[in-house]
């Protein structure tokens, strides 16, 4: 009873709070919650063309925002295959050519690995609030959670999304869902946060659908099998070297 | 009465002379801007069938309505059964698949960086094969600049304009980058075994040539083409069996609710081919009656001025009790005449002239550079029979009418008014 008490006297209050973020004050919460310093991750991508889906399997290590190493476990033909991002930089390493090259300009834009993803997508600076300003746009329930609207808009030019709308989930502070808008307001990307997953008290998104509204299919499903925050790295791996072992 | 009216021309020059040498300008001008045109078009045609459409080609729906686009994860696949289904179906006409695509051409410095990349338009082509149609319809052999033809697989032909910008010599080595046929990045390794130059400006700019299995290897496309094309033996272009063939082929293998079933497409209603020519078309036939008319208004006015020196000699024949439908008639057959004259010296100076531009061309390489439609660089003119005949009943009906016009000025005179006017 004495728990309720304290429970009923708190709700009020916790909300109260909510209410008075501003739509930065989110988006930085958001950012403290799902930006970790170090992070391994193995995932794999179901893409969904026209002609069926292909399951793409791969281990990345992250360290800070601009250095990223990825390499390709399957299919068979991807196998071998890693990237390395290094500050604005992109190389990847096809084992079958033996050649480091540079992804730059228009490559950029490519499709990733034929997904709904492209590599500018993967060289974007994950710290959203050095990139946008965000207002509090409405509140909505998505999948049955709490979630406030924001509406972001890009400070500055030269970046691949120039607005976005978020749904921030109002408890666990991690994107359920996301338009990305291209400068003329036309939506380009949507993005579906199905599973989100508690790792060393961050919520982070597990399973998402991400769909360029420009490709046919069913959009790529993006799932984590497994996830380590704050890992250790080592340093050799964020070198032009590491492709080559 | 005709050898009668000669005499008369030619006797009096300042009646055929000047209406000879306008007849024979024209008609010339016509004659030569006729073969001009045909020359152009035929070469743009041919070039458009050989590097890009065949004379009909086959593709998936899907891959057909964004064909600018190049899209390799909607070609055909199941190739094989295809190609040999359209072989025995059609069999008057030579088919071959090809795959095209877009990429990067990467040539590596002696570490294995990126010494220089830039952006390439390739054709895979059945190259290994020595009874390939490729070599005859590509032109292959003689378009060898330096180097040699494709004789293993992983060899790679590359224009020679491309060379000399990425500075390449053949027997190096360079990794295409490009993407599968399900939208991965493919890195392929190549040799470059030699270099060459279509004389086609679009061709020569960028583009690369390569096995077609290899392509299919290095694309993801196993028992994929981007397109069937097919070439009739005499390589002229049969728009009306190709309409036929086309019709029955679609009838026949197009399932109008799948996006990935095979469609057969002319030469003529790809690229946008079908509005140049009948744009062309057109504007020959503005040509045509534009110089008719300007011709008609000069002879007109040539025929006046004639008339007016004649007034007198017309006046005298009335007098004498000549009919004037017989002055009309006789004024007729001698623009008949002059006519028939200016034609032939228009359409043989025209057919020298274009026939000169036939055998020698004409160099625009320079003026093509940012084209995209198929052209040769060096323009020829075409000599057929219609250009024999072209300005020829222009030439005749622009001197009747200009005539059948000034002459209506001999009904007018007063028959009364005759000695009047014989006496001032």
């Amino acid at each position: 009873m004495k728990y309720l008490f304290w429970f009923a006297l708190f709700l009020p209050l916790t909300t109260l709070w909510g209410q008075t973020l501003s739509g930065n004050e989110i988006l930085k919460k958001v950012d403290q919650n799902m930006f970790s310093e170090n992070k391994i991750l193995t995932s794999h991508m179901m893409i969904h063309g026209e002609r069926g889906s292909r399951n793409v399997e791969a281990k990345s290590w992250q360290r800070g925002t601009k250095e990223a190493f990825t390499e390709f476990l399957a299919p068979a033909r991807e196998k071998g295959t890693k990237m390395l991002k290094l500050q604005d930089m992109l190389w990847t390493y096809s084992p079958s050519t033996d050649r480091t090259i540079l992804i730059s300009g228009h490559m950029l834009r490519q499709s990733m690995m034929g997904s709904d993803l492209s590599y500018e997508d993967m060289m974007e600076d994950p710290h959203l609030p050095n990139l946008y300003t965000a207002k509090i746009a409405s509140e909505e329930t998505v999948n049955g959670r709490q979630c406030w609207v924001l509406d972001l808009t890009a400070k500055k030019e030269d970046i691949a999304y120039e607005s976005r709308k978020v749904w921030v989930d109002k408890i666990r502070f991690v994107f359920l869902k996301e338009n990305l808008c291209a400068k003329s307001g036309k939506l380009l990307k949507t993005i579906d946060v199905r599973e989100v997953m508690e790792v060393q008290s961050r919520w982070i998104a597990k399973s998402v659908l991400y769909k360029d509204v420009f490709k046919d299919g069913e959009g790529t499903e993006f799932l984590i099998d497994s996830i380590v925050l704050d890992a250790t790295i080592p340093e050799y791996l964020f070198s032009k070297a590491a492709l080559k072992k | 009465m005709i050898k009668f009216l000669l005499k008369g021309l030619l006797r009096d020059r300042s009646r055929s002379l000047f209406p000879v040498l306008i007849v024979a300008a024209g008609v010339m001008l016509t004659v030569f801007l006729h073969a001009w045109i045909n020359g152009a078009i035929s070469g743009l045609i041919q070039n458009t069938a050989h590097y890009q459409t065949g004379h009909v080609r086959v593709m998936t729906k899907a891959y057909a309505m964004h064909v600018d686009q190049i899209p390799n994860d909607l070609a055909l696949l199941g190739v094989d059964t295809l190609l040999t289904s359209l072989r025995k179906t059609y069999p008057n006409l030579l088919w071959t698949q090809r795959i095209t695509f877009g990429g990067l051409l990467d040539v590596p410095d002696e570490k294995g960086e990126t010494k220089e990349q830039t952006p390439v338009a390739g054709m895979g082509v059945n190259l290994l094969s020595a009874n390939s149609p490729e070599w005859k319809i590509l032109n292959i052999q003689p378009a060898l600049v330096r180097g040699e033809l494709p004789k293993k697989h992983g060899d790679l032909l590359i224009a020679e304009e491309l060379a000399q910008k990425l500075n390449v010599q053949p027997g190096q080595k360079a990794t295409l980058i490009s993407s599968t046929m399900y939208g991965s990045m493919s890195f392929t390794n190549f040799t470059i075994a030699g270099t060459i130059r279509f004389g086609v400006g679009q061709m020569d700019r960028s583009v690369i040539i390569a096995d077609f299995s290899d392509m299919q290897q290095a694309l993801d496309m196993q028992q994929g083409a981007s397109e069937i094309l097919g070439f009739y033996p005499d390589d002229l272009y049969h728009e009306d069996i190709a309409d036929i063939m086309v019709s029955g082929f679609n009838a026949h293998f197009t399932n109008t609710t799948e996006k990935f079933s095979p469609v057969m497409e002319t030469l003529r209603n790809q690229s946008g081919l079908s509005d140049y020519m009948d744009l062309v078309e057109k504007f020959t036939r503005l040509i045509l009656v534009f110089f008719i008319f300007v011709m008609s208004i000069v002879l007109w006015n040539s025929g006046l001025t004639g008339s007016l020196r004649r007034y007198g000699e017309f006046g005298l024949r009335l007098a004498v009790g000549e009919e004037k439908d017989h002055i009309y008639l006789s004024l007729i057959i001698e623009s008949l005449l002059i006519g028939i004259a200016g034609s032939l010296l228009g359409t043989a100076i025209g057919v020298a002239g274009a026939y000169y531009l036939q055998v020698h061309g004409f160099d625009i390489g320079s003026m093509m550079k940012n084209n995209t439609l198929m052209f040769t660089d060096i323009i020829r003119a075409q000599v057929e029979p219609s250009t024999f005949i072209i300005g020829f009943l222009p030439g005749i009906l622009a001197t009747l009418l200009g005539s059948a016009i000034s002459g209506i000025g001999i009904y007018k005179r007063q028959t009364s008014q005759l000695f009047k006017e014989l006496e001032t």
